[in-house]
């Protein structure tokens, strides 16, 4: 009944704002005059400044007075809001509100897009910087309301589909306004992701690197095409360039993609706000660093279900300290200064997301501070700051209203004003009749229970101590009780109805018609004290502190380079002096600082070495392990992408390498493109952000294949160049000619003068055939996934018909029949042990391929390809000793000093010698011995792995997860109901793996 | 010495060409003397003499003169002597390549297939099998894969013109893939790869039930029209079969032994057993054998020690479990060759080298229920047996110099030492 009147009352209220310049002809023009007063009101203005017994005047939607000496117009109605406060509605920028969801293309079929749908736009349909989220929007009630419960009275919307996604809109969630007046801005942001929109098909780009370099690329094409130097039209890039002004932002997935996205707003100086994922608290230095403004989601994770330890089990411990440190994600960001809004975005109701803010202050966000994430940050970001997100004169008359603090547990949410038009949330004439109650029917005792009255009551009735059903009913203070006689299947009739003071007496009918009296008295409750500890406790978990990485076996604090000097070792030095017995290193300062014996230990830490093997970190050439994706397969030549974009620096296989002996891996591109991408090579240093973990200072690589992948032979494919090896060769030829002329005209172009320049227009920059052309120029390195003779020949010749060489042919497991080539060339061939008969082009793969190459006087190095045998290299190493009977000094340098010299970094790693980076392992024995175990792994003179610390970590591991299972029991409450135990799994990355 | 020698070289050139030629039966005695011997069972003689004729071992002592004549001798001084290494839960010459769909024999359609028998699939031929040989593997338990019940496996040895001449024990076992209790999503559709319960567990498992009543009730009528699969689980309620039971997680492990002791089963061996180390004490009263996992695989979640894969069989040894090791796995096929390789990890890792030695011969043939002919070396038994230069179990020493398979001298020649040899001669030749 409530809904119905107010609904009546809203149509027979003329609308106050009145569209001046439109006709009428429903009866006479009225133009609105009328003020309204909100009086004796807590008004928070702006977040931190509060003026007690205020006044706020409002007329046609906006504010035209704050303060206290606030003289109120005859013409007003006054609306007293004694004990209340008042806030500015809340802004949100993260949401789609109104806008209907994209249908999804699926033309196309099996057969892989590789055209974009439209023309006269950019070349990619994941580009939709033109597009518009006005053209399919519509006001939604039902997610205004939801809205508006959260205390957002304005919101950003757009369609959240897309690479570039276009623009956004701004509308006031003002229900009954005409869009003339709550559209506030048609055409406010502009919105990106790394995610493919689901209205094209198009196959470019595939993974979260193809993404970047796409928004790259975009923006080097916007600035050309502004210059005048385009010869075409292209809607899209023109959209760019006007909208360059908007604000902008970008929608990540997860912590990682926020780094990204910071990268790349940086690089193309795009000033993003930023979508975060929750766990920014674990990136606080790398992200403040890029100086991205975020918008930061409250969606806590809820306590897993406790009650089956064998799932649980299954849980890891990155997943339980979520859950333990997420609530401290607004705070932490704030104490670090970084610039952010907050979102509704990622949680589900405005139940969550209200108990959600709470609980963010309870865990350490200033309640100032949160209020502006929800006020004049936002509005600020939208670049509306003088319109919205503040109580002032001028501003729009956008106002929440509560009965207490916004951020006391107890508050309530009683209203929304927008516009100057109330949205009641709470019906503030019901009373609240909440309690126990006891009363007597014919000879028996009833006693009820009551809840939730003021939103949807639960009634609970007990006949004589035991649960009967019943109905119940509340609404305009009226209760209607219906309480089944199961013997009889009839039901007493209640009814009475509440005053300020509570339940007051009723009537009712028994099963014959009989007038009952209902006399009710309260009781005192008989519910058991709540176990859990709900958001109102005062009680809080600890927040346990983070690791490096925030994983499992991460460390307390990250690794330090120390003084240590390794007594009385056998060292392998990889260098004239061959293995050395009994003999000391030192280590300064990272680097190897003297290798002889009886050296002076000093305040080094002693390390003694006896009966134990010391030698250079294993590297390791072809790895796929620490990077979020692995192949751009949308394009047969993905050049422009690079791994280093996509470095995951939490990959548990990082740690499991170390306790391999690795110290340095190249993270290659897969092998679905003849040409794929750039690689990064990176340092084991567990715990260390993206940037640290990049070898400093090494050569730039990229990915080839060829073969069976790149012509997609094991999948169902069959509409992609090249499908053959024919083809593969000539990509090759297209590719390297293009460069080649790309690089000649900006040769030429360079050489002008600043006068010519202007008179002619200048190249386009292209990041892929920038690329190419460095490899052409002896700047960047190739290493070639390979198999067969024939085509690791046809592409050194294609090598030598454009002047360069080809660096590495990694797998290579026909190297042997052309290792004669090879040598010639000068090219190195890194290679697996054994590895055969996976595929038709390994038919004739032989384990003898390494001692053959090597004996050919090629540089052999042994890659592992998997994250699990580059775990084992040394084993893998000794392969080259069984078969073909190389020495075990040289198949030592399979995996260390060969693949260093293939990285171009052999002048700092690979070997034990004065100066070079001390990157060492030691071992219990031999290490190529099938018993050798690695002890201790460093990289630059710090432990990143010692093996005795294994035992203990894992008993930290289990005390860490017990304390937050316990901690989940006690305040699970806190985020509302839980979640049932799902572990998630880290996928593993080969060469063939496709995004 | 001289004469040893020359009969020697003899053997060699005889034999060397051989190739994947399957040698002919033994003719001649042949007495082994001066290696390390690994009997197989834990034990180990050194300066060993161990002779063969007829296909049997005839003689296993020390080599000081109190043998018997053979009629030839194969010095072996300072180095190894094994029994032949057997593969258990193996695939070998079921698949050839694996990218090719037409050379891909390991799995068959359908979910209950006691009928399904690996031996006649299995590939005598196969260039994968033959490169095991110069790795001390010589003999496997060739395994279907799929289904709740992927069917029966047999004992191959890996000298054979065909595979009815390759079977050392037919039919020997049949295998029940136990169902998880947790399913992981699909995350090719977008779905969460998490695990989460499995809502279907009870009833993938009362589908097992149902199919093991219904057949045990059909076994119960002689006059009734045959009926395949049922009919082939005959020999597994007669007590003649082993059912090896694949499964890894501790639920998975107690529940599907339960269930198969409810049926009276005893002949019960576990394969894969990933958590068996959390249920060991559960095992032991059961008396279950095991085929562990390889140590070369990941640990299955990122919170377990980085070496866990690797230690897990010494927790089952110390406990007093038989233990072999389980091949299967990624590249399965072509990695089975590092079997002896997989036994010097878990060596690595705590099991004593003999123990580990044993993990791959005595045990293993223990668990195949062929201990009386091969696994280890002892009179009587079949003499599949191989000198290594060094020891086995490290890939360094590893390089096997002669090897038989019941007294036949087999040829270490492969499709790739073949090309090594071809692609180094044409290198040499170009010097």
């Amino acid at each position: 009944m409530k809904h119905t009147l107010q609904a009546l009352l809203l149509f027979v209220s003329p609308w106050v704002f009145g569209q001046t310049y439109f006709p009428t002809n429903e009866g006479v023009k009225t133009t609105s005059s009328i003020y309204q007063a909100f009086t004796n009101a807590t008004i928070h203005t702006v977040a931190g400044q509060k003026i007690e017994g205020a006044t706020l005047i409002e007329k046609n939607g906006v504010i035209t007075a704050v303060g206290t000496n606030v003289t109120i117009p005859k013409n007003a109605t006054v609306h007293d809001m004694k004990g209340k406060h008042l806030y500015p509605s809340f802004v949100e920028l993260q949401s789609s509100f109104g806008i209907a969801k994209p249908k999804a293309n699926r033309s196309g079929g099996r057969s892989a897009q590789y055209e974009p749908s439209r023309s006269g736009y950019y070349w990619n349909d994941h580009i939709l910087s033109d597009y518009n989220s006005l053209q399919d929007y519509q006001y939604d009630k039902k997610q205004a309301s939801e809205l508006r419960n959260s205390g957002f009275g304005v919101v950003n919307a757009h369609n959240a589909d897309g690479i570039h996604r276009g623009t956004s809109i701004v509308v006031s969630l003002q229900d009954d306004a005409p869009e003339s007046s709550r559209l506030l801005d048609a055409k406010a942001a502009e919105h990106f992701s790394f995610r493919k929109s689901i209205r094209s098909s198009q196959s470019y780009p595939s993974s979260v690197m193809g993404a970047m370099a796409l928004l790259r690329q975009l923006y080097h094409d916007a600035a050309w095409y502004k210059a005048g130097n385009a010869t075409s039209k292209d809607l899209a890039l023109e959209a760019v360039i006007e909208q360059n002004g908007l604000p902008k932002f970008f929608e990540a997935n997860n912590k990682l993609d926020v780094l990204r996205a910071a990268k790349i707003g940086r690089e193309m100086k795009l000033n993003l706000a930023i979508t975060a994922s929750g766990q920014e608290y674990e990136i606080l230095n790398d992200l403040k660093a890029t100086g991205a403004k975020l918008i930061v989601p409250l969606n806590f994770p809820k306590a897993y279900e406790t009650n089956d330890p064998l799932l649980l089990n299954k849980i890891s411990l990155r997943e339980l300290r979520l859950w333990n440190q997420a609530p401290s994600n607004p705070g932490q960001i704030a104490a670090a200064n970084i610039p952010f809004a907050l979102t509704s975005a990622g949680t589900k109701s405005s139940k969550e997301f209200l108990n959600n803010l709470k609980l963010a202050v309870k865990y350490g966000l200033n309640e100032n501070k949160a209020l502006e994430a929800l006020t004049a940050t936002p509005a600020k970001m939208l670049g509306m700051a003088n319109k919205i997100g503040a109580l002032k004169t001028g501003y729009y008359a956008n106002f929440i209203v509560t009965d207490a603090p916004l951020f006391e547990e107890k508050s309530k949410m009683t209203a929304h004003w927008v516009q100057g038009k109330e949205h009641v949330i709470v019906d503030e004439n019901l009373v609240d009749i909440d309690g126990d109650y006891t009363f007597n029917i014919q000879e028996s005792v009833y006693s009820m229970s009551i809840k939730n009255s003021t939103s949807k009551a639960q009634v609970t009735v007990k006949k004589d101590s035991t649960k009967v059903k019943s109905i119940a009913d509340y609404e305009n203070n009226n209760l209607r009780l219906l309480i089944e006689n199961k013997d009889t299947k009839t039901y007493l009739r209640l009814y009475t109805d509440a005053t300020k003071k509570g339940l007051v007496n009723g009537q009712g009918k028994d099963s014959e018609g009989n007038t009952i009296d209902w006399v009710l008295t309260t009781s005192e409750s008989d519910a058991p004290e709540e176990k859990q500890k709900d958001l109102g406790s005062a009680e809080k978990r600890t927040i346990l502190p983070i690791a490096y990485p925030n994983t499992g076996f991460g460390h307390t604090s990250l690794p330090k380079a120390k003084s240590v000097l390794y007594k009385n070792a056998t060292v392998w030095t990889n260098e004239d002096a061959g293995i050395l017995s009994n003999t000391d290193v030192l280590v300064s300062e990272g680097k190897i600082a003297a290798i002889g014996q009886n050296l002076a230990a000093g305040d080094a830490q002693i390390i003694d070495a006896t009966g134990k093997h010391l030698t250079s970190g294993i590297i390791d050439e072809h790895s796929h392990i620490a990077a979020s994706s692995i192949n751009e397969g949308g394009h047969n030549s993905s050049a422009e992408v690079s791994i280093e974009d996509v470095i995951d620096p939490d990959d548990i296989n990082i740690y499991r390498n170390l306790a391999g002996g690795v110290t340095t891996i190249q993270i290659l591109h897969g092998s679905a493109n003849p040409i794929g991408g750039r690689s990064a090579i990176i340092k084991l240093k567990w715990g260390e952000g993206i940037e640290n973990l990049k070898f400093s200072g090494a050569d730039p690589f990229i990915k080839f294949a060829l073969g069976e992948n790149v012509k997609q032979s094991n999948w169902s494919s069959f509409n992609r160049f090249p499908q053959t090896r024919m083809g593969v060769e000539q990509v090759f030829v297209d590719y390297f000619q293009r460069a080649k002329e790309y690089g000649e005209t900006w040769k030429k172009y360079n050489a002008l003068t600043p006068r010519q320049k202007a008179r002619q227009k200048q190249p386009r920059y292209d990041i892929e055939m920038q690329t190419l052309w460095e490899i052409l120029e002896g700047k960047r390195f190739i290493s070639c996934h390979s198999y067969v003779q024939s085509e690791i020949n046809m592409l050194m010749k294609v090598a030598d018909q454009f002047g360069f060489r080809v660096n590495t042919f990694t797998h290579i497991l026909e190297g042997y029949k052309v290792a004669d080539k090879m040598q010639e060339h000068g090219v190195g061939g890194s290679t697996f042990s054994d590895w055969w008969a996976y595929k038709y082009e390994v038919q004739d793969a032989i384990p003898y391929n390494g001692a053959i190459m090597h004996n050919a006087g090629v540089t052999v190095a042994f890659n592992s390809d998997d994250a699990e045998m580059s775990r084992r290299l040394n084993q893998e190493a000794a392969k080259a000793v069984k078969y073909g009977g190389v020495s075990e000094e040289d198949a030592w340098k399979f995996v260390t000093l060969n693949p260093a010299k293939l990285l171009h970094i052999d002048d700092q790693v690979g070997s034990v010698k004065v100066g070079k980076n001390a990157d060492l392992v030691l071992w219990s024995e031999h290490p190529m011995s099938i018993y050798a175990v690695a002890e201790k792994t460093m990289i630059d003179g710090a432990f990143y792995y010692e093996a005795d610390q294994v035992a203990s970590q894992l008993e930290a591991i289990e005390n860490e997860k017990e304390t937050i299972i316990q901690q989940m029991i006690q305040f699970g409450k806190e985020t509302g109901g839980t979640q049932t135990p799902q572990s998630s799994s880290k996928r593993l990355f080969f060469c063939e793996t496709l995004d | 010495m001289k004469k040893i020698y020359i009969i020697l070289t003899a053997l060699i050139t005889t034999f060397g060409t051989a190739q994947q030629t399957p040698a002919s039966k033994q003719t001649e005695s042949i007495l082994i003397v001066g290696a390390t011997a690994h009997i197989g069972n834990g034990t180990v003689i050194e300066n060993s003499a161990i002779g063969f004729s007829d296909g049997k071992i005839t003689f296993v002592g020390k080599y000081d003169g109190s043998q018997p004549a053979f009629d030839n001798v194969v010095v072996a001084q300072g180095q190894h002597l094994y029994p032949g290494f057997i593969a258990t839960n193996a695939t070998l010459g079921l698949v050839e390549i694996d990218a090719v769909r037409a050379t891909d024999d390991e799995d068959e359609i359908g979910a209950m297939l006691p009928h399904i028998r690996s031996a006649i699939a299995y590939n005598a031929e196969s260039k994968i099998v033959e490169s095991m040989r110069p790795n001390g593997i010589l003999a496997g338990q060739i395994v279907p894969r799929g289904g709740s019940i992927s069917g029966s496996s047999s004992v191959m040895q890996f000298d054979a013109w065909n595979w009815e001449d390759a079977i050392v024990k037919a039919d020997e076992g049949l295998h029940l893939n136990w169902p998880s209790p947790y399913t992981s999503g699909r995350w090719w559709l977008g779905e969460d790869p998490g695990l989460k319960t499995n809502k279907n567990y009870q009833k993938s498992i009362s589908d097992i039930k149902d199919f093991f009543d219904q057949a045990k009730a059909y076994l119960q009528d002689p006059n009734k029209p045959k009926h395949i699969p049922f009919h082939a689980m005959k020999p597994v309620f007669e007590g003649q079969k082993t059912v090896y039971l694949h499964a890894d997680d501790q639920i998975q492990i107690k529940d599907g032994i339960r269930f198969l002791k409810d049926y009276g089963l005893s002949k019960i061996v576990l394969v894969g057993g990933h958590e068996s180390v959390e249920v060991v004490e559960f095992l032991k009263d059961n008396n279950i054998a095991i085929i562990i996992s390889r140590p070369h695989r990941l640990p299955q979640s990122e919170d377990e020690d980085p070496k866990g894969t690797f230690r897990t069989a010494n927790t089952l040894i110390e406990a007093g479990l038989v233990v072999s090791i389980d091949v299967s796995g990624r590249m399965e096929r072509m990695y089975t060759r590092n079997l002896p390789f997989y036994a010097g990890s878990f060596a690595a890792y705590g099991v004593p080298r003999e123990k580990a030695v044993e993990m791959i011969t005595g045990a293993a043939a223990k668990i195949l229920g062929v201990a009386d002919r091969m696994g280890t070396l002892e009179v009587g038994k079949d003499a599949t047996l191989f000198v290594s230069e060094g020891d086995a179990l490290d890939m360094r020493t590893n390089i096997v110099k002669h090897a038989f398979i019941q007294g036949r001298r087999l040829s270490l020649e492969t499709h790739q030492t073949k090309l090594w040899k071809r692609y180094s001669d044409k290198y040499n030749g170009q010097k």
